[in-house]
């Protein structure tokens, strides 16, 4: 274990700048879907698919600003983990939504 | 000022539990006063509790582990007394209310207390010491995560005797687990400590898995890592995935009592079914994040034991590998019979079966390990030969249930719960006992007593057969679990033969007391010594370094040749060592008190949040805060050992060998 504990070596940990352009994305990104559910000015269903795709959004937005992924060498570690977890979360949506739309056929559930 | 405790949530009319508590602070304060009599508070504090040491903490994991085995038993026990009692006209003597916390305790605390933390202190001493490193990638962490897992486990405890404990089951199945039917304390007890222990938990699988990517040494490629790392790697990863889904599922259900929503309520929109989709899809992963690590264990027992390599190292990577995805695609067979049709139950049954495969080579591989070696009946190899028998029984079981229609007979019967104890016991348990004789002169400096090893050995391996094998029987006649009374004469002989069972099992567990107790009585017996720091011919590195090992494990980091590094080193006449020097002083992290503050404070929010004493939870939140803050800040955590303290503590190894090799 040579490795100093109090350097940082390898990935890069961001600049005042892009953690405020971070800050402002998030924040612009949850007020958008608190104002759509709060506004009633969609049907359900868009709701849902609207606020989805900005909670996706957001994830990215924190992956890249806040995590400091991008396609550096350094960073092939990070990547590879990151695609990984893609992989069991992939799994899981999948997995969950195949069972619970066939359960609440069958049982007549929501 | 104390929200809803009050005095009569002290449960004065339950002699089982006045008892309890009687004997819990006799002996409480006999060890207390012992300590403060020997004067070990400072020692305590400053070797043990503070400590950033992998070995140390790996200790206190044990020794918490093993508490949680006697809580855990009692609570077994007490289970099958009642069923042996309340047959027909008589009511036993546990009434149900006491009755379910008994079952959701043993449950909760056999798999988060007792699994959980040996599994963790079989990481934590023997990653580091196997990959060459001299410590673990977050020293910290590593404290917290003990201190977050102990104080979830005091929290359980302290339910015994202020309030209730969980009458829903190990999993607070909703909508049992609601405020609705379960207005107590008990679930909000289940859900603190389960989120608590869960922070460890998941600090505990980040802090391997980073220790072994970054840590290993010089030259040890991914295929040159040792099977038990392997395995510590697949489970580290299972915990990262599977963990967030726990901490989210229980989370929800905490909202649903604490703040009146609706995510798994009956009405106003819940589901309570996706709570089941949930907490399974971390629970499958969990039992193969637990029996894992026993694998590696034995795949590295069974070569030490068989004088061979482990047969087929490749095989064994890619079957434990293969084991960690498929364990995250067969979730469903918990709830087949939820109501889900044909296609969703196929599939997950299909992969289920699938799962069976690789785990049927490693068991191939360990019997070519054997086949044709010299094999040594030590007390070590009877846990593995053990295991190896139970298991395949428990597999096969698995494997039937794992057929929707066979399920939907079976499901929530007495065979269900043959099968997981079964597997449970017979791998999970065997293996870590297995690996705590093969590793304890490591630890230690000297051996576990083998006869007594043997002797609690026999107890457990029959007494798992006598327990166990009348509840197949049981669940093919209908018997259905955590029934508190019954009528059936048919079960009734049954239940008498398991009781026997569990008996058989208490004196495994007094034998295993007593090996502990005979072995530190002899412990300077020549015979009993481990002089060299390679009692066993081993052949990974942690065989390579003193028994205890120094506190930074290897003065010179060690290069690794081949597969097996420590035996390729002995063959070829190589001192892994390097005796002599010349030494450099070693870079180590410092003690911190950070750990066991954030742990009080944890324990504090939980009690308070559990008993609704908002202004003690703020106060308790807002120490965590702090503490973390201020440790963050903190850039005195790291010191040097000089070279000459190296040089003497390495020569002086040096000189032990010397005299043993004389001898």
């Amino acid at each position: 274990m040579s490795t100093d504990h109090s350097a940082h070596e390898g990935s890069s940990h961001g600049s005042v700048s892009s953690y405020v352009i971070g800050f402002i994305l998030a924040v612009v990104l949850t007020v958008a879907s608190f104002m759509i559910v709060m506004g009633h000015s969609m049907s359900p269903s868009g709701t849902l698919t609207a606020i989805s795709v900005l909670a996706a959004v957001q994830v990215v937005v924190h992956l890249i600003f806040f995590l400091h992924m991008n396609t550096s060498s350094e960073n092939k570690w990070n990547n590879n983990v990151f695609l990984f977890t893609l992989m069991f979360v992939a799994i899981f949506f999948v997995g969950t939504i195949f069972i619970m739309t066939n359960t609440a056929e069958h049982m007549m559930s929501r | 000022m104390l929200g809803r405790l009050s005095f009569a949530d002290i449960p004065l009319d339950v002699p089982i539990l006045v008892g309890t508590f009687m004997g819990v602070a006799i002996v409480g304060i006999a060890v207390l006063g012992l300590i403060t009599y020997y004067g070990k508070w400072g020692y305590l504090w400053k070797e043990w509790f503070t400590s950033v040491d992998h070995k140390r903490l790996a200790v206190m994991y044990i020794v918490l582990a093993l508490v949680a085995l006697f809580r855990g038993f009692a609570d077994a026990i007490m289970m099958r007394s009642q069923l042996a009692l309340a047959y027909a006209g008589n009511p036993g003597y546990l009434p149900p209310h006491h009755y379910d916390q008994i079952f959701s305790a043993h449950g909760t605390i056999m798999i988060f207390f007792l699994a959980m933390a040996f599994m963790t202190g079989l990481f934590n001493f023997i990653v580091p010491l196997q990959i060459g490193a001299r410590d673990v990638a977050f020293p910290f962490l590593n404290n917290l995560s003990f201190w977050m897992t102990a104080v979830a486990f005091i929290l359980v405890n302290i339910s015994l005797f202020i309030g209730e404990f969980s009458q829903c089951g190990w999993l607070a199945y909703p909508p049992l687990s609601e405020m609705q039917f379960s207005p107590g304390v008990g679930v909000d007890y289940y859900i603190w400590a389960i989120q608590i222990s869960g922070v460890g938990t998941l600090l505990t699988g980040v802090n391997f898995f980073v220790t072994i990517v970054k840590m290993r040494a010089p030259g040890m490629t991914w295929m040159k890592m040792p099977v038990f790392t392997w395995t510590a790697l697949c489970s580290s990863v299972l915990i990262m995935v599977s963990f967030p889904v726990l901490t989210v599922a229980v989370a929800l259900l905490g909202l649903d009592r604490y703040f009146g929503m609706h995510f798994f309520t009956n009405d106003g929109g819940g589901n309570q079914m996706l709570y089941l989709n949930l907490i399974w899809a971390w629970g499958h992963p969990e039992v193969y994040i637990l029996i894992i690590p026993a694998f590696g264990v034995f795949s590295e027992v069974v070569p030490a034991f068989s004088g061979k390599p482990l047969f087929g190292y490749a095989t064994m990577v890619y079957a434990t590998c293969a084991i960690m995805v498929l364990s995250f695609v067969v979730w469903v067979h918990h709830f087949f019979t939820m109501g889900a049709g044909a296609d969703v139950n196929a599939f997950f049954g299909i992969m289920t079966m699938i799962i069976s495969i690789p785990t049927g080579v490693k068991l191939f591989n360990w019997l070519f390990t054997m086949y044709k070696g010299r094999v040594q009946f030590h007390a070590t190899m009877y846990w593995a030969v053990g295991f190896m028998i139970t298991f395949t029984i428990g597999g096969m079981t698995g494997v039937m249930m794992a057929i929707p229609a066979a399920d939907f007979v079976l499901h929530n019967s007495l065979f269900l719960i043959a099968h997981f104890h079964n597997v449970i016991i017979g791998g999970v348990y065997f293996g870590y006992i297995c690996g705590m004789n093969f590793w304890f002169p490591k630890v230690f400096g000297f051996k576990l007593n083998e006869t007594w090893g043997k002797r609690a050995f026999w107890f457990w391996f029959v007494g798992f057969y006598v327990a166990f094998m009348p509840l197949y029987v049981l669940g093919f006649e209908g018997m259905t679990r955590r029934l508190n009374h019954y009528d059936n004469p048919e079960w009734y002989p049954w239940l008498l033969v398991a009781e026997v069972g569990a008996v058989l099992i208490l004196f495994g567990i007094v034998c295993q007391l007593t090996q502990l107790y005979v072995s530190v009585r002899d412990r300077n017996l020549v015979e009993n010594r481990d002089l060299t720091g390679d009692p066993w011919n081993g052949r990974s590195l942690e065989w390579s370094t003193s028994s205890p090992p120094p506190p930074y494990n290897f003065a010179i980091v060690p290069h690794v040749h081949e597969l097996d590094a420590y035996w390729h080193d002995k063959e070829n006449g190589i001192d892994t060592r390097h005796a002599g020097g010349p030494y450099q002083p070693i870079h180590m992290p410092k003690n911190t008190v950070g750990g066991i503050a954030v742990g009080v404070l944890s324990l504090v929010l939980g009690f308070a949040a559990v008993w609704y004493i908002w202004w003690l939870a703020v106060i308790a939140l807002v120490g965590i805060f702090a503490t973390v803050i201020a440790r963050s800040a903190n850039q005195d955590v790291d010191y040097y050992i000089p070279a000459e303290e190296v040089a003497r503590i390495e020569n002086e190894h040096t000189r032990k060998l010397m005299a043993q090799a004389a001898e």
